[in-house]
């Protein structure tokens, strides 16, 4: 199979009503890897994450798969701060991405019940999608963006409302699924859980890349004094 | 007061003795009526469904347009099917005036834009919360469109209902297209006009009670069938 990776963005800029939210970013993603992007709030890292998924057009640059852009689309899955559920059952929302791709009914859903016994959702199953609780819903979206089994996926602070016995649940779904092949791009305010993940840390400060390297080199000795005062917990402005 | 009571009294004893007339028209009412908001619905649910999830230049204007011809007054929509389907009319071929298809025609019209307008105001916000998602899932635009149709099913039987709440009420189109032929193209409205203006009062009145009565059991029905206000918020 011809992979969709590496990504790379070249001056990729994006903006709203003419402010910039976020660029211009030079990165390349490569094909394996847990990429995190960290940094203070309003730093642009769900704009990132949004625009390398495609979500929103770029202004200036560029951002190029290694596959025609509709190709690369089909292998992607995006999981967002506040999950969105189909109104209706969890069933059907798992079901929901393989059905859009055409496959059967009866074949979406055995995917999608052998999906929910590894996310500890089968008792779930029968019940509608938005009145789970903020973990399961949160399982959910995970499952059923992981049940296209997509090359690259995108979480946007996937455990930002979550207790820790959730988040511990997410973490190991999240890194099962990169041991398994898919690259991970993630979104985080949490350095317990970017140390606990990261292969690759991206630094994001006023909607640019401020520092970007290997997890452990980063974590190590940040080179610019403002990652070593974010690591610190000072407020960066 | 007096009136309103026989008129109870006249009512009860058309429906206890299944009074033929009284069936007959009846059932007309609902065919006419339901098969303009099949119509209306196959046209106007997946026009709201487009107007949510497409964004184009003249999109307010299509939208204002739509909210304005919600208003068009059931007559004049009665004058214009009359002229078109006259025997001078660029239809009278078909021969149409006067008959049931012609009262079917011109509810059409009245009543696709109030189904449209509804199911387009359910439906865009139902497609503000599901936008990302969808684009993200790749989903076509027929996709989107039909996901929206199936998850606002509540909704939009409140704008089924809705329509059919303006047709069955509807006098003034269906009395100038149809011609409220007795045994063809009468209907109930069209009867209780008629009653009334013989003085007729207690038939009148009990024939408006009865159609009243069909819209509230058509809701209930309606409400549950789809199960509404039982589970969740929707």
């Amino acid at each position: 199979m011809v992979a969709a990776l590496p990504l790379t963005l070249r001056g990729a800029t994006l903006r709203r009503r003419g402010r910039r939210l976020v660029g211009p970013v030079d990165l390349t993603l490569g094909p394996c890897g847990v990429t995190v992007a960290i940094g203070p709030n309003g730093s642009g890292k769900t704009s990132l994450l949004r625009m390398m998924h495609g979500l929103q057009r770029v202004a200036e640059g560029a951002v190029d798969w290694s596959l025609p852009e509709a190709e690369a689309r089909q292998r992607q899955a995006y999981v967002f701060q506040h999950p969105i559920a189909l109104r209706r059952s969890v069933l059907a929302n798992l079901a929901y991405p393989l059905r859009l791709r055409g496959v059967t009914r009866a074949g979406a859903r055995a995917k999608a019940e052998e999906i929910a016994a590894r996310f500890d959702l089968t008792a779930q199953l029968g019940q509608s999608a938005p009145s789970l609780s903020g973990g399961e819903m949160q399982r959910l979206a995970l499952a059923r963006a992981l049940i296209t089994m997509p090359e690259v996926l995108f979480a946007d602070e996937p455990c930002a409302a979550l207790d820790g016995a959730a988040t511990r649940e997410i973490e190991g779904h999240l890194t099962a699924a990169a041991a398994s092949g898919t690259r991970l791009v993630m979104a985080t305010h949490d350095m317990g859980q970017a140390r606990r993940i990261a292969d690759e840390v991206v630094f994001l400060l006023h909607g640019r890349i401020h520092e970007s390297g290997p997890a452990a080199r980063f974590f190590a000795g940040p080179s610019t004094p403002e990652a070593a005062a974010f690591l610190r917990g000072d407020i960066v402005e | 007061m007096g009136d309103l009571l026989a008129g109870l009294g006249e009512a009860l004893r058309l429906i206890v003795t299944l009074d033929a007339e009284l069936i007959e028209i009846t059932l007309r009412s609902l065919r006419v009526t339901l098969t303009a908001l099949v119509i209306a619905c196959v046209i106007g649910l997946p026009l709201g469904g487009w107007l949510a999830v497409r964004r184009f230049r003249l999109r307010r204007a299509v939208i204002a347009t739509l909210n304005a011809l919600i208003g068009l007054p059931p007559v004049v929509v009665g004058l214009v099917v009359y002229l078109l389907l006259s025997r001078s009319g660029p239809f009278g071929v078909l021969n149409l005036l006067f008959t049931p298809t012609a009262m079917i025609i011109a509810q059409v019209v009245i009543i696709t834009p109030l189904v449209a307008s509804i199911a387009h105001q359910a439906m865009r916000d139902l497609w503000s919360e599901y936008h990302d998602l969808l684009i993200s899932m790749n989903a076509t635009r027929g996709q989107r469109i039909l996901t929206l149709l199936v998850d606002g099913r509540r909704a939009l039987l409140t704008a089924a209902l809705a329509g059919f709440g303006r047709a069955i009420g509807e006098v003034g189109a269906i009395m100038i297209v149809g011609g409220n032929i007795d045994g063809a193209t009468r209907v109930l409205t069209t009867a209780i006009a008629l009653e009334t203006g013989r003085g007729q009062f207690a038939l009148a009145v009990g024939l408006g009670l009865i159609l009243i009565g069909l819209a509230l059991v058509v809701s209930w029905a309606s409400h549950w069938v789809l199960r509404t206000e039982r589970q969740g918020t929707w």
